[in-house]
């Protein structure tokens, strides 16, 4: 039972600084920050991996395993580029002042 | 614990102060860039970690690599090709896959691998298949809406599809409690159709001005869904960032709620804003009596004599691909001596921060984009302000009619400014499919067309001018 009691303290502290993380936000940045936060959550892509490592040869796990890998990690590279190309139109503004 | 582990748990706890510190940067416009480099890195650094404390087999490595190869490539190549323009669906189909991936875990290991699970393991299971579910359906509609694949049927905006939600909603709940006793039966599987179907169910009926709303609160379930996909495997780095994209996106959702004056009760259960009555009824010119229309050539000649311009973009310049137009535009005006802005509201594109994206893009310098409560102020000094496919957003009715929908909406006052010009394709109603006496003001004129064609020949008029 440490191991649920530890896990729930885990989420109670994660929850409260994802409250804190995001206070005051630009209205510019609401895109960009929803598509970066969406990124991260597609870390279930150690969920994913978890399931394969575990899966000792059935191959019903493996299979499952490697395709929530592929969705997951879909959203994960999908997601930070597409975040990385929002941002670097904003970043290029200040720096390329001389185009 | 040997040092391998040791040294992979060090890695996860970099990994999540990264990952917190990524998040926290992202929402400052100076660190918003690397802060999502530092959060990619945090990520690769976690899959690291994790590879290092498990150690696959031969067989587990082959399968990790064809999941990253197709999921990796598809995503790469969706981040590279999708135009600016399709932002909220593209965010929406992200989020769905990453739901879609905490179901399938959670699937399998009811399916497959469920002979140790304690009761904690089974009510994981059911909250992971529950909201990874509705995540994935959600966000899925929603992209179809968004994209005018789905329209929003008739019956859901009457009352039946509250029967219909709660029905699904409670053939899940009766599921999720007979589920710890058959958990590989058919409490599983009445489960993950109900909580498919309700995710459609909710999402279904809300216009497509709430939409962002619910991409964002999407965005926060599939976070709960991965936190929940953590207890499942046992993954304490998957709970914490899990938990923390949950409540981040709680907030970013709230944000966006006060921002459009919603609240996401209403959002969530009122249907789509203006009643069933206006639903569907493309809009006309009825309703409107006084409304001056006048050709480009009119509004390229109160442009030249101006000496304050201020641009009020919208969605409709988004669909029209029209910010490079109007950046050139505002350019030849700059070059005459005209002082030129660009107001943007809150929730002007489909996103909050959509239309800075855009107009980023097009090269318009950061500092010309004023948000509503800098550019409020100037309005009574300002000659002329074009409005460029907004329409809500600059509806003096939400300050003056009580009985307005949109009333206590903050808005763009637009009707201080002493001319205004409202490019629009036709006399259609906004999102909300509401009146705007805006349009009716005696300073107020229309430029009917297409946003990016009369741009265009207000650039060669003032140009020839000139």
């Amino acid at each position: 039972m440490s191991s649920l009691s530890q896990a729930l303290w885990v989420l109670l502290l994660g929850s409260l600084l994802g409250l804190e993380l995001i206070g005051k936000v630009p209205p510019t940045l609401h895109t960009p920050l929803m598509s970066g936060a969406n990124a991260i959550s597609g870390i279930t892509v150690l969920a994913s991996i978890t399931l394969i490592t575990k899966a000792d040869g059935n191959p019903a796990l493996l299979i499952l395993g490697s395709v929530s890998l592929g969705f997951a990690l879909f959203n994960v590279i999908g997601g930070f580029l597409v975040t990385d190309r929002m941002l670097a139109m904003f970043s290029r503004k200040k720096s390329g002042g001389g185009r | 614990m040997n040092l391998l582990d040791l040294f992979g748990y060090l890695i996860d706890l970099l990994a999540v102060l990264l990952l917190a510190l990524g998040l926290k940067g992202l929402s400052n416009v100076r660190s918003a860039r690397s802060a999502n480099g530092l959060a990619a890195l945090a990520m690769g650094l976690a899959v690291i970690g994790l590879l290092l404390q498990e150690q696959p087999s031969l067989t587990g490595w082959l399968w990790i690599a064809v999941g990253t190869a197709v999921g990796g490539l598809l995503g790469l190549i969706t981040a590279r090709r999708v135009p600016m323009t399709a932002m909220p669906e593209t965010v929406a189909l992200f989020n769905g896959c990453g739901g879609m991936a905490s179901l399938l875990v959670a699937m399998a290991v009811a399916l497959y691998d469920s002979g140790e699970a304690d009761l904690v393991a089974k009510v994981s299971i059911v909250i992971s298949v529950f909201v990874g579910a509705i995540t994935f359906t959600g966000s899925i509609a929603a992209m179809g809406k968004l994209q005018g694949w789905l329209g929003t049927p008739s019956w859901t905006q009457s009352s039946v599809r509250h029967g219909v939600n709660i029905a699904l909603a409670i053939a899940a709940l009766v599921s999720a409690i007979y589920l710890p006793a058959d958990p590989t039966g058919s409490p599983l599987w009445l489960l993950l159709v109900a909580s498919s179907l309700l995710g459609i169910g909710v999402t279904l009926p809300i216009g497509g001005a709430d939409m962002p709303v619910v991409i964002s609160l999407l965005n926060s379930y599939s976070g709960v869904a991965a936190a929940a996909a953590g207890f499942v495997v046992g993954s304490q780095l998957l709970i914490v960032a899990g938990a923390m994209v949950g409540a981040a996106g709680l907030i970013l959702t709230q944000v966006m709620c006060t921002g459009m004056n919603r609240s996401l009760v209403s959002v969530l259960f009122g249907g789509a804003l203006g009643g069933s009555a206006h639903v569907g009824g493309g809009g006309d010119e009825a309703g409107y009596t006084r409304i001056v229309s006048c050709s480009a050539e009119e509004c390229a000649m109160a442009l030249e004599t101006a000496e304050r311009v201020v641009f009020v973009p919208g969605y409709g310049l988004a669909v029209a691909q029209a910010q490079h137009a109007l950046r050139e535009l505002s350019k030849l005006l700059e070059a005459k001596g005209a002082e030129v802005s660009y107001a943007i509201h809150p929730v002007a594109g489909r996103m909050p921060g959509h239309m800075n994206v855009l107009l980023a893009e097009a090269d318009v310098p950061y500092e010309q984009l004023l948000e509503m409560e800098t550019i409020n102020p100037e309005f009574p000094r300002t000659d002329v302000v074009i409005v460029l496919g907004a329409n809500d957003v600059v509806n003096p009715d939400a300050k003056n009619d009580p009985q307005s929908p949109l009333y206590g909406m903050p808005v763009l006052e637009v009707d201080q400014a002493r001319q205004v010009f409202v490019v629009k394709r036709s006399m259609g109603a906004g999102y909300a499919g509401i009146k705007n006496a805006l349009f009716e003001l005696p300073q107020t004129a229309m430029v009917f067309g297409d946003a990016k064609a009369v741009l265009q020949q207000l650039c060669s008029e003032v140009r020839s001018a000139g």
